[in-house]
């Protein structure tokens, strides 16, 4: 059988799932929802999953993960357990406002917190499509980029549930919203979790999205978030993924930004198996400011990629990116970011770095920083770099008495920490440089929120923290 | 409690040190000169335990034990202590988290309890006292856009915190102005005392003026060719190093 045999196999797969289906997706979201399907199964029909070929996806080959099989729950069968009970996150004591997803669908035993302000809608991304359908109409679908990712489209193919959060024009939420995603099953599994945010004029909101595993099942999640930022508002979106190596997480994020607005996306990756993060940034408007960061941390076989892009649209835009990468053992990893300065974004300062530490000989990065300028009035720069720890550095730290691997960890944080200061909400700042001083040092607290920890991972094939 | 014995070391296959033999005591303050590419940095790197350089030949011990089989972190914790010509800038690492944990590898080796915070922030406030750092340095990141002497300063302010039973200062003169010579040569000069031991490597003799040596060596071309009292370093400064170099010519 040919190679390209396989692969169609590959996507009838889903295809034959998305039309078996088909009545079930729909019954719990309104037709917003449901009207996007089609198109979004015919791009994935036609582009297939994304290959080597596939420019954008030149170094992560996710055939391997769409080929197995998993099983997928779109009657959404109820979450019985208690979830307090059996689980905590590792961002504890945070003063937050925290709801939960188990499997990308929004837990329906969330208790909304009453501080909330007034007008401002959080909950279930099905439910409010059929309860506010105008915003739907408006919003949904219109910024994610189903024709240039088709698993993106595939998402709108099966998009049922996730978060929706819509923060009414003025209205300021000043604690962190944090969203706690489980990943939890009998069997192996996979989730297409679908999110919306509104912020209206003059808004602001900031929301840490918490990504975990707490069963020792094969996952794959394709998750897209969409995320509309009026003139004016100012959106924070903290993502930490924690989750076992089993586990293959494919993450879009699409913001639109209106004038004046100012945006800030931070992709931390401090555990995982095989991860794609898509940031899309769409300035539509003059004077928006986006600042787009990530960080990851990966060992044995993880594969992380970043993939970000970048649309000055309009003149008087600022964006900033800086992606970090620490690659262990036979860690691979890859970053690819694209700036579009179009031709009216005169006066646009665009700024892109990707920096990356390998600890061994074996690990691998593979770093595509891209530029394109069409416009005449611009500062705009881009660079990156690949490096091993600086030798004079640990000769200084040991020659003051520093053993060996307490001199690494320490310079391993300092080469994270330019990142890890970019976040911009204090107490969200705090609790991460803990768990990336934590993850350095190979202590990130387990048991709490993985259930692989308790018994002898070793054997199995797979790891967590 | 420094013995170095017929030391050789090589840097690709160079030659760079060419039999040394050295004896340093408690309370004795040694100065090491020469001119340039003599070896002086090659010889304080290679006892700190720069792994930059190869050990082909001879021996130095610390109290008995042998020097060069030490990992340099276990170097430090027995007591030796390099003070860097160019120290190394670290972003990210808080001078602060630095020294706690060096203080606390220290203490670790010693089998005595780490310091707690608040312990540790008191011993820093006497010997920032002692060594006239100016306190906000201490809460940059190590050596991060430091000036010259601020540098030098933050390396005697770190001996002051680990209390080496030997130091080794190299070049810690060069490019420092009269004043910022003047501190850092203080906070040695109240550092000294019976039981320790320094070594001062200098090009020049003002340094000197401040830290007075019982003896000066000279290094040339990998050998000390040449050991007197305090008033060598007079002669070098007078004559400089011509005539050492024609008499000792190969």
């Amino acid at each position: 059988m040919s190679i390209a045999g396989t692969d169609i196999k590959t996507e009838e797969k889903y295809i034959s799932l998305f039309k078996d289906n088909l009545g079930h997706l729909n019954v719990i979201t309104s037709e917003e929802v449901a009207n996007e399907r089609e198109a979004g199964i015919r791009i994935f029909e036609e582009k297939g999953i994304p290959n080597r070929k596939v420019e954008n996806y030149k170094y992560t080959n996710l055939n391997p993960q769409f080929e197995r099989d998993y099983a997928c729950d779109f009657e959404h069968e109820v979450f019985n357990q208690n979830l307090s009970e059996v689980f905590n996150c590792n961002v504890e004591d945070l003063d937050a406002i925290t709801v939960y997803l188990i499997n990308g669908w929004y837990y329906r035993k969330n208790q909304v917190s009453e501080s909330l302000p007034k007008g401002v809608l959080m909950g279930s991304f099905a439910e409010f499509s059929k309860s506010h359908p105008d915003i739907f109409k408006a919003h949904y679908n219109k910024y994610a980029k189903n024709e240039e990712d088709s698993l993106v489209a595939l998402n709108t193919a099966f998009a049922q549930d996730g978060f929706f959060l819509y923060i009414p024009k003025g209205v300021v939420v000043e604690k962190p919203i944090q969203i706690v995603n489980i990943m939890k099953s009998s069997e192996d599994f996979m989730a297409f979790p679908r999110n919306l945010v509104v912020l209206e004029e003059n808004a602001q909101a900031k929301i840490m999205v918490c990504e975990h595993t707490l069963s020792d099942n094969k996952f794959l999640v394709n998750g897209v978030t969409e995320a509309y930022i009026d003139k004016n508002a100012v959106f924070d979106l903290y993502s930490i993924q924690n989750q076992h190596n089993l586990t293959t997480n494919i993450s879009s994020v699409f913001i639109k930004q209106k004038q004046n607005s100012n945006i800030l996306t931070h992709n931390l990756t401090l555990h995982t198996g095989v991860t794609r993060n898509n940031v899309y940034v769409h300035m539509d408007d003059e004077h928006c400011e986006s600042k787009v960061y990530g960080l990851f941390v990966s060992d044995k076989s993880q594969h992380v990629d970043n993939f970000s892009f970048i649309d000055h649209a309009k003149p008087n835009c600022y964006s900033e990116e800086l992606f970090k990468g620490v690659l262990d053992d036979t860690a691979t990893g890859a970053f690819a970011g694209k700036i579009m300065v179009r031709p009216d974004a005169q006066k646009t300062n665009a700024f892109q770095k990707n920096d990356n530490l390998l600890l061994t000989d074996t690990a691998k990065m593979n770093t595509k920083p891209m530029l394109e300028i069409y416009a005449d009035d611009v500062k705009c720069s881009h660079g990156a770099t690949v490096g091993q720890l600086d030798e004079k550095s640990m000769f200084y730290l040991r020659s003051r008495g520093i053993g060996k691997d307490e001199a690494r960890i320490l310079l391993m944080y300092a080469f994270a920490y330019e990142v890890v200061e970019k976040i911009r909400v204090e107490a969200v700042r705090e609790q991460i440089r803990g768990l990336v001083e934590q993850v350095f040092r190979g202590e990130l607290n387990k048991c709490n929120s993985c259930a692989l920890c308790g018994q002898d991972a070793s054997g199995k094939g797979y790891t967590c923290m | 409690m420094l013995e170095i014995k017929n030391l050789h070391a090589k840097i690709d296959d160079k030659e760079i040190l060419r039999g040394i033999n050295l004896t340093i005591k408690p309370g004795e303050v040694h100065a090491i000169m020469g001119p340039n590419g003599s070896g002086k940095s090659t010889l304080s790197s290679v006892l700190a335990g720069s792994e930059v350089f190869e050990v082909s030949e001879g021996s130095a011990t610390f109290y008995g034990k042998d020097l060069l089989e030490m990992p340099a972190e276990d170097r430090a914790r027995e007591g030796l202590f390099y003070s860097f010509q160019y120290p190394v800038e670290i972003p990210g690492v808080s001078m602060v988290n630095f020294m706690r944990t060096a203080v606390n590898e220290h203490r670790k080796y010693n089998n005595e309890k780490p310091y707690s915070a608040s312990e540790f922030l008191k011993l820093m406030r006497e010997k920032k006292k002692l060594v006239e750092i100016d306190s906000n340095l201490t809460n940059r990141s190590v050596n991060e856009g430091f000036s010259g002497g601020e540098k030098k300063k933050n390396e005697i302010f770190q001996m002051a915190m680990l209390q080496p039973k030997i130091s080794i200062l190299d070049e810690t003169d060069s490019g420092l102005d009269i004043d910022a010579l003047r501190i850092v040569a203080n906070g040695v000069n109240k550092l000294k005392s019976e039981d320790n031991a320094t070594v001062v490597i200098t090009h020049y003799q003002r340094l000197l003026d401040y830290i007075v040596p019982d003896y000066v060596h000279v290094l040339y071309k990998g050998r000390i060719v040449m050991s007197a009292g305090k008033e060598l370093a007079l002669e070098l400064e007078e004559k400089g190093y011509d005539w050492i170099k024609k008499q000792f010519e190969d």
